[in-house]
């Protein structure tokens, strides 16, 4: 990406590898990871998402085929299931906390994004990808002072991907496109394991390290909820969330 | 003023390279340096265009330079929109500033004005040298935006506030990119008035015994009234520039209104006003075209009297007053270029009546040229068949000033290609062409050279032919509505326009490929070219009564005494200004 | 050789340039306002005027330069020397110049200098980077009051209204094209949230910056129905060229069946 994003990812991925050079510890002890899962549901009516009219590029609906498009503020599942919520820990990781080594994608689709609220670990790679064939511009705007730069930058149709890394935890960018203003999503920033639940609200964190956390769950208009867990070696373990409607 | 003569006569040759060919006093160096700085300028604007042209006309083209330069602006050398219009920003930049109004005006001004006035330099050297090392500051601002992670700005030269003033939030380039810019033209505005004083002290004060006003060579009259334009314009766009810079960088308001909204955010600014910003930058932007092309319009004046072998019809009298009148109006003429901008309708009315009433003397000043050529013995040497493209380029650019002076016919046109076809002709391609005709006409002064005489012609007629292909187009694309300053054309209502953008990019690289047989024409000549006389075209001012190239202080030490008026032609015969012989021509 | 050669390419510029404006080859659209008649003829007019000073301009520079190119003897000047040609310049360009500003200025006086028609449908404008939006006032006739800090485009709230609030805000219809009835006048309210655009809508012969800070009345009437482009046509950024909205002109029931559609779409 900007070129001082890029130096600082390479600058932050020489530190990991120099202080986990210095700790020097006698080899990786293999533990087994644990895991957790859960499913987050919305208690009370789904607040109405407009309808979004995209007649002023024609090649959105042309790329939708026809698919209607609408708001994504609250997206509830036929079984109350409530998506787009980032579920991770907030409390508990200790030492060093590996990043993810796949890069997420984040895909601009039909003049959306897919998927509308992405999470992604401090110098985890994250790739872009235009879809349409239309440009749109990828607009972040980070909180000023808190470590993340903000960038505009856009990305022709069919162009060629971009390659994002974050800096600091932050909860959360918004992203927008200036070309198709409807056209906003989230980047959550955060360490360690974490999920998005899904359309039917499940979500599932992977590869969490034995021992007691504090889970939180963040979604863009419900806020935050957190609660305790405790995770086994190789055992998975269930939490789930409620958000009440407003 | 005898003061400042005795001290410009006395001041000694400077010794070792860096005095002599880079912090030189020198107004002839100073000449040299603006030329080259301007030729640097003119083909790096040049490339730009020919990037741009291709982007339009095939924009799945991949420029590889293009990427290699600008990884962010141009992945895999396929430019992005911001890119597109960072181009295009610098492109209008360095043409307007650093090569029209640097080469004609303070290029050819400062090598050959003090020399037509028969001065040993200018009056203040080293402010003149001040105003050069100040314009390349300027200059290297703004290709240091080329360089910085966001690229050049994006906001076009008229960088109209808001969008050039509320920083980053507006755009890729609005950060740092624009604040250079800012910067880099409030370095050239200081020049520019630097420049301007010392051309206008020159002409006043250090002209030779004899050589009253009405016998001031045309060039000189030009470059005399351009420096007083110059002087009132930039005198108005240094603070307009300081005032966006403060904007920008102090937080102040004054062209930025409250409650703007940027990508969802409310701006910390209220309280100004973005017409505010148009009017300054027009009532500079203006008179601008006119400094632009009041030079050409002297160069030309001065080239035809030698070439026609008789005086300019009206002698040296009608049309200076027609570059006076022109001057003088250019200042109350800016509003036409807001007449859709949100001006109240009566001024559209107000401004539209001295936009038209301008063409009078711009008329005059053509019909002058055109019938001077009456009853002449034409030479078709390089600089005439330059200073006649000029004339039939000039001619065309003025007729679409008709369609842009009216309001209701702008209401149509304005901000189509039209336009871009328009200021090409008039300011762009006019004022290069008249500088082609000085730069053929003084190189064997300047370089004791004579540049190659069949390169040049071929030079010529290709971009004669390739003007008048790209940008009489462009006026036609503008009839049908093709928008200026869109970096891709995905309107059901452009797409039909395509063949027309692909005839205009392919004339356009042959247009710009002519000028590498210049550019070669140029370097070549300087150190193969045959040797030049002192006076090879036979002329009669008195850059050309003395060596070629002159010496340090141009006439050798001696004090030059003056006779006659600048266009003592008749055929073969002429009589030089020095020359105490009786007059053979009217005037 | 030359001055021959130069004649003929100037002429034969001048002729392809004639050809390609009188055959129009590329040309205007179709005219549907009631007002664009007058520009449309007041461009006639000028290329008529300018036109001719054009050719005749070429024409002359041209055969002076056949005629005299390479000439030998005496040189002599036109006969009467400057003063017919000043004479000239000021008599026949300045009444050309001053015709073209009176008739011009009928022609830009009925755009600007009329009132607009107290029954005309009044339609709220926005630009902003990079797109438009139009609000209707709904059955109250009231337009909300706007809060910029309340603009989320996300949320679809482009114009920062605050229908909680407000009472005139709550039934005002925000759409993403603008629909209006044919042979119906209508009275825009120019505003823009962040730079300056422009509204160009090459049918209609209608052309207006939006200025932030301020809000710009534009009126016009359609005449035929249609679906017709309307770009923004004042550098506004990266979008720019992309910047485009949609102008619907119905007959009066499809309107109102539009207009409904839209409500319920809120
Ligand atoms: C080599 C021939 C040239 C070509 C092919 C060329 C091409 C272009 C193009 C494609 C644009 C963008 C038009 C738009 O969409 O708005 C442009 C803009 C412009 N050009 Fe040139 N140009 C040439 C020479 C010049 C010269 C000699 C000047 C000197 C004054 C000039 C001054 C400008 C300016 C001031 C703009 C406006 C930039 C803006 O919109 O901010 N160009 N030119
Ligand atoms: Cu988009
Ligand atoms: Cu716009």
């Amino acid at each position: 990406m900007k070129t001082h994003q890029r130096i600082g990812a390479t600058v932050f991925a020489l530190l990991l590898i120099v202080a986990g050079l210095l700790r020097s510890t006698p080899g990786v002890r293999a533990t087994a990871m644990g895991q957790v899962t859960g499913t987050v549901k919305l208690d009370g009516p789904a607040p109405h998402q407009k309808p979004i009219d995209m007649s002023k590029d024609p090649s959105c609906a042309q790329t939708r085929g026809g698919a209607p498009a609408s708001g994504e503020n609250v997206v509830v599942g036929t079984d109350g299931g409530l998506a787009n919520v980032v579920v991770y820990i907030s409390q508990g990781l200790n030492g060093d906390i590996p990043v993810a080594s796949k890069p997420v994608t984040f895909e601009q689709k039909g003049c959306q994004y897919v998927p509308h609220v992405v999470a992604v670990n401090p110098g985890q790679h994250m790739t872009i990808l235009n879809d349409d064939k239309t440009m749109h511009n990828i607009h972040p705007d980070p909180k000023p002072g808190g470590g993340n730069n903000a960038f505009n930058k856009s990305q022709l149709g069919g162009g060629p991907s971009l390659d994002v890394t974050w800096t600091a935890e932050e909860i959360a960018i918004p992203v927008k496109c200036n070309v198709h203003p409807w056209m906003h999503a989230f980047i959550v920033v955060v360490k360690g394991p974490n999920g998005v639940s899904g359309g039917n609200g499940s979500f599932k964190l992977e590869n969490v390290p034995p021992g007691t956390y504090t889970l939180t769950a963040w979604h863009e208009t419900y806020g935050t909820q957190s609660q305790k867990v405790t995770v086994a070696e190789g055992k998975p373990v269930t939490a789930d969330f409620t958000f009440k409607a407003k | 003023m005898a003061e400042t003569q005795v001290h410009a006569a006395h001041h000694a040759p400077s010794q070792g390279f860096i005095r002599k060919y880079v912090f030189s006093v020198d107004h002839k160096i100073i000449g040299i340096q603006y030329l080259t700085l301007s030729m640097v300028s003119a083909f790096i604007g040049m490339a730009l265009s020919w990037a741009m042209r291709i982007h339009l006309a095939y924009p799945d083209f991949r420029i590889p330079i293009l990427g290699w330069l600008s990884p962010n602006g141009a992945p895999n050398g396929l430019m992005t929109p911001e890119y597109y219009l960072s181009l295009m920003t610098m492109h209008g930049t360095i043409m307007a500033f650093f090569v029209l109004t640097a080469a004609p005006f303070a290029g050819f001004g400062n090598f050959v004005l003090p020399i037509q006035v028969g001065a040993a330099d200018m009056a203040f050297p080293r402010l003149n040298m001040s105003s050069f090392w100040v314009t390349f500051v300027g200059f290297l601002l703004a290709a240091a935006t080329f360089f910085i992670p966001d690229g050049p700005p994006l906001s076009g030269w008229t960088a109209y506030a808001p969008l050039s003033a509320v920083g980053s939030v507006a755009g890729p380039g609005q950060g740092l990119g624009q604040t250079l810019w800012v910067l880099s033209i409030a370095m050239f505005c200081v020049a520019s008035l630097m420049g301007a004083l010392n051309f206008i002290v020159t002409t006043l004060d250090m002209r030779t015994k004899g050589l009253t006003l009405s016998r001031l060579p045309l060039s000189t009259w030009a470059w005399f009234i351009d420096a007083w334009v110059s002087l009132l314009a930039f005198a108005v766009l240094l603070p307009c520039g300081l005032l966006l810079a403060l904007d920008r960088l102090g937080g102040t308001s004054f062209f930025i209104p409250g409650g703007l909204v940027f990508n969802d955010q409310l701006q910390p600014h209220s309280g100004g006003s973005p017409l505010l910003f148009q009017h300054l930058f027009w009532f500079f932007g203006h008179p601008e075209v006119y400094i632009i092309i009041l030079p050409a319009f002297g160069i030309v004046s001065h080239i035809f009297p030698t070439f026609i072998r008789k005086p300019l019809v009206g002698g040296w009298k009608v049309i200076t007053f027609a570059e006076i009148a022109v001057g003088t109006l250019s200042f109350v003429v800016w509003g036409h270029h807001m007449f859709v901008s949100g001006m109240s309708p009566f001024m559209a009315m107000v401004f539209s009546v001295p936009t038209l009433f301008i063409t009078i003397p711009s008329v005059i000043a053509v019909l002058v040229w055109v019938f001077s050529l009456y009853g002449a013995n034409i030479r078709f040497d390089t600089p005439m068949l330059y200073s006649l493209g000029f004339v039939s380029l000039f001619i065309t650019g003025g007729i679409g000033g008709f369609f842009l002076a009216q309001p209701s016919t702008d209401s149509y046109l304005h901000a189509t290609s039209f336009v871009v076809g328009h200021f090409h002709f008039t300011m762009g391609l006019s004022a290069i062409f008249a500088t082609f005709a000085g730069f053929y006409y003084w190189y064997p002064k300047i370089f004791g050279r004579t540049m190659n005489e069949k390169l040049g012609k071929l030079h010529f007629w290709l971009s004669f032919v390739g003007v008048y292909c790209v940008f009489i187009t462009l006026h036609l694309t503008g009839f049908a509505g093709s928008v200026r300053r869109y970096s891709a054309f995905v309107d059901d209502f452009m797409i039909p326009l395509m063949p027309a953008q692909r005839f205009m990019t392919i004339s356009a690289l042959l247009l710009g490929a002519a000028q590498f047989i210049f550019l070669f024409n140029a370097i070549w000549s300087r150190f193969k070219g045959p040797k030049s006389s002192d006076n090879p075209w036979g002329a009669t001012t008195l850059e050309w009564a003395t060596t070629s190239p002159p010496p340090f202080d141009n006439f050798g030490g001696r004090q030059l005494t003056v006779y006659h008026g600048p266009m003592e032609y008749d055929d073969e015969a002429s009589v030089m200004q020095t020359s105490p012989e009786a007059s053979i021509a009217g005037t | 050789m030359a001055g021959k050669v130069f004649a003929v390419v100037v002429v034969l510029v001048t002729l392809v340039t004639a050809y390609c404006v009188v055959t129009h080859v590329w040309w205007m659209p179709v005219d549907i306002s009631v007002h664009g008649p007058k520009i449309d003829h007041q461009i006639e007019e000028t290329i008529l005027v300018a036109g001719l000073l054009f050719i005749a301009g070429q024409i002359v520079l041209a055969s002076f330069v056949f005629r005299y190119g390479g000439a030998t003897g005496k040189p002599k000047q036109i006969p009467g020397g400057a003063k017919p040609l000043v004479i000239f310049a000021f008599v026949l360009v300045g009444t050309e110049v001053l015709a073209l500003s009176f008739i011009g200025s009928k022609a830009w006086g009925a755009v600007y200098f009329e009132a607009p028609d107290p029954s005309s449908l009044r339609i709220d404008v926005q630009a902003g980077q990079f797109a438009y939006y139009f609000r209707y006032s709904g059955p109250d006739g009231k337009f909300g009051p706007l809060h910029p800090e309340l603009i989320n485009e996300g949320n679809q709230n482009y114009f920062g209204l605050d229908p909680d609030h407000d009472p005139d805000a709550k039934d005002d219809i925000v759409t993403a094209e603008i629909g209006i009835p044919v042979n119906k006048p209508i009275l825009l309210t120019l505003h823009s949230k962040d730079v300056g655009h422009s509204f160009y809508v090459r049918e209609l012969r209608v052309q207006q910056d939006f200025v932030p800070g301020l809000s710009i009345p534009v009126h016009f009437t359609a005449i035929q129905t249609g679906r017709y482009e309307i770009v923004c046509t004042q550098l506004c950024g990266l979008g720019h060229y992309n910047m485009k909205a949609y102008l619907s002109v119905l007959s009066q029931s499809d309107f109102d069946d539009w207009l409904k559609k839209q409500a319920a779409m809120q």
